[in-house]
């Protein structure tokens, strides 16, 4: 039983960096606007999370950090994409390499390595409780939002029928804008939360893959709120359960694909319709 | 030969560097030196250069995968995938069959890998042209879905039980691809000749075969391909074969031409940063040549940052390759800038006409 519980509660802690991150896919991706960049935005969020944790002593603050480091990066990306219509994959593309790059830049410029910040001490990490409660107010807040707001209802509106909204009087691209940019500040409060919740420390390659994992669970929630909270749970399960189960039956790496296969197979419709916003990618 | 294709791209790729530069002053460095270690590493001696081409022949391949999916207006993301399993499969022919003599033990291995990686994007060209499913996604989950695969495969049946390194058994010798000379000790192998080679064919198809037409039609308009009897769904899933098997290209200078072996965890993204090199030659094969070769330089050069200045490392590469990709992106800022440059020029000469 204790074990049940055990595998739970750390399903539960792999989850909540994921759910940040589907949260803020999700606002991009329902206005229409592709974002492959969840994982530079992780990586900016960790790093900024644990500089900021740093510099006041305050978990709080460093969380506020990252969704800052989120906000601008998200900006970048907004002009980029939704301004200057470039291509939505090269952008994110482009905005992924520029975490990777920028980060240890300046990790180098602040601490002189490019390896691991400071350990932050117990006290002033963020509490991975909080982190967890935050995390599905934020999922509460979204699907709320997206379904029984004006925002919400514009949101979609960009999403699928950029020109309706637009007859409206509304412009599409300014929600884009905007959503975009609260997005980007919740997928980087995803960093924080693995870099100064469930470590010490913000780590070179800590991130490692968990944005694309989190837009796996968004798109294997067929980008509603709800569900990619149990995607992203699901996916905590699965990772939960091969740390229990290091030497079992089914090799680990196997274990480890199970989450991209079972999305494969959603997308490909084969599991009920995976229906992707209309307007995803296209620049009108 | 016309300036106006090339001309975009070298604006981007002087962006992209002049800003690089510019963010390693912030951090208390010179940017003439780093400029300066930057060139020296890449193109200072005959093993520098060696090194330049070295890391440019993946590159080389993996912007070429990308190059003729894009030609059919399909985004691969996913050379980092084809290219891991692709590099195995050919890895795996090199030491079960040791025996082949060399040319034929040469395309044996290719054979191989390109065989897997091309099913391998096939997958995703399936999805795309019978399912819809879009192949960015789908590449991506390809991707991990391929490391998990390799990693499972390097860790347990092809695990080299000499070494505590998550590495497969070496290459049969007859496998091996001859180094060019000249170069010192750097590994740049015959597998560069090849994917100079593939990168002039594919030119040249592109240009004057029905193939190479179809792919183009049905990425510029896959509405008008169809009314014109082109049958789409088998280009998309022919363009993303080719792609895979291009990608598996990267197993002939890393595993064939210098390590001997699968290492696991080889690749530095060679797949994404293919994407760049693709975007910054605009999909053409003959200046995928060009821009693999200034990504490889750039790879050779700022290894050399580390060691030769205090306050930069290596991972400049990467910042200067997101501002060029940014730059090549924001078509619509060149396209601002350009429109507000001629209409400035415009209201002088109006001014000066009134005046």
């Amino acid at each position: 039983m204790s074990d049940l519980i055990g595998i739970l509660e750390s399903s539960l802690r792999i989850a909540s960096p994921l759910i940040f991150a589907a949260m803020g896919g999700l606002l991009c991706e329902r206005s229409g606007v592709i974002q492959i960049g969840l994982e530079g935005l992780m990586i900016v969020g960790g790093f900024a999370a644990a500089v900021g944790a740093l510099q006041t002593g305050s978990a709080a603050a460093g969380l506020a950090a990252a969704a800052l480091a989120g906000v601008v990066f998200g900006y970048v990306y907004a002009e980029l994409s939704v301004r200057f219509r470039a291509n939505q994959i090269v952008a994110g593309t482009g905005m992924n390499f520029l975490a990777m790059g920028l980060v240890p830049f300046l990790s180098k410029v602040l601490y002189e390595n490019t390896g691991t910040t400071p350990s932050l001490p117990l006290e002033q990490r963020l509490s991975w409780h909080w982190a967890v409660v935050l995390a599905l107010g934020i999922v509460a807040g979204v699907a709320w939002m997206i379904r029984s707001t004006p925002v919400g209802l514009w949101i979609r509106f960009a999403g699928e029928h950029p020109a309706a909204l637009e007859s409206a009087g509304i412009s599409p691209r300014r929600v884009r804008m905007r959503s975009v940019i609260a997005g980007s500040a919740l997928a980087a409060m995803g960093g924080a939360v693995l870099s100064i919740g469930l470590a010490s420390a913000y780590s070179r390659n800590m991130v490692a893959g968990r944005g694309f994992m989190a837009l796996t669970a968004l798109i294997f929630g067929k980008w509603r709120a709800w569900p990619a909270l149990g995607a992203c749970l699901l996916f905590g399960l699965a990772e939960g359960l091969q740390v229990r189960f290091q030497s079992g039956a089914i090799p680990v790496q196997l274990m480890q694909v199970l989450p991209y296969a079972l999305t494969l197979v959603v997308l490909a419709g084969f599991v009920g319709r995976a229906r992707a916003p209309q307007a995803l990618g296209r620049q009108d | 030969m016309r300036i106006a294709p090339v001309l975009k791209p070298a604006a981007a790729l002087l962006t992209g560097l002049a800003l690089g530069l510019l963010a390693t002053a912030l951090a208390g460095e010179s940017p003439l030196h780093v400029l300066g270690v930057l060139v020296r590493g890449a193109f200072g001696s005959r093993y520098d250069l060696g090194m330049t081409l070295f890391y440019m022949t993946p590159l080389l391949f993996t912007g070429l995968s990308v190059s003729v999916a894009f030609r059919a207006g399909l985004f691969n993301i996913g050379a980092e995938g084809q290219l891991s399993l692709g590099a195995l499969a050919m890895t795996w022919a090199a030491f079960t069959f040791p025996s082949i003599p060399a040319p034929l033990s040469w395309a044996v291995s290719m054979l191989a890998g390109a065989t897997v990686a091309g099913a391998w994007a096939g997958i995703a060209g399936w999805l795309k042209a019978r399912r819809g499913s879009h192949e960015v996604i789908s590449t991506i989950m390809l991707n991990f879905i391929a490391a998990g695969l390799a990693s499972y495969a390097v860790l347990n049946p092809f695990k080299n039980p000499e070494t505590q390194n998550p590495e497969t058994l070496a290459v049969g010798a007859s496998h091996i691809l001859p180094a060019l000379p000249g170069f010192g000790d750097a590994p740049v192998s015959a597998a560069l000749l090849i994917g100079l080679l593939m990168a002039c064919w594919l030119g040249w198809l592109f240009q004057h075969t029905r193939w190479g037409f179809e792919l183009q039609t049905v990425g510029e308009n896959e509405n008008a391909a169809r009314m014109a009897g082109i049958p789409v769904e088998r280009v998309q899933i022919m363009a993303m074969v080719v792609a895979g098997a291009l990608a598996s290209g990267v197993g002939l200078g890393e595993v064939l031409g210098s390590a001997h072996r699968y290492k696991l965890g080889f690749s530095p993204d060679y797949g994404f940063v293919g994407i760049a090199v693709a975007l910054l030659a605009r999909g053409n094969p003959f200046g995928v040549i060009a821009s693999a070769f200034l990504f490889g330089a750039l790879h050779k050069g700022t290894t050399d940052l580390d060691l030769e200045t205090e306050h930069v490392t290596r991972d400049l590469a990467l910042v200067i390759q997101a501002l060029i990709i940014g730059a090549v992106a924001a078509e619509g800022l060149w396209a601002r800038l350009g429109e507000r440059l001629s209409s400035r020029l415009r209201s002088l000469k109006g001014r000066g006409g009134g005046g």
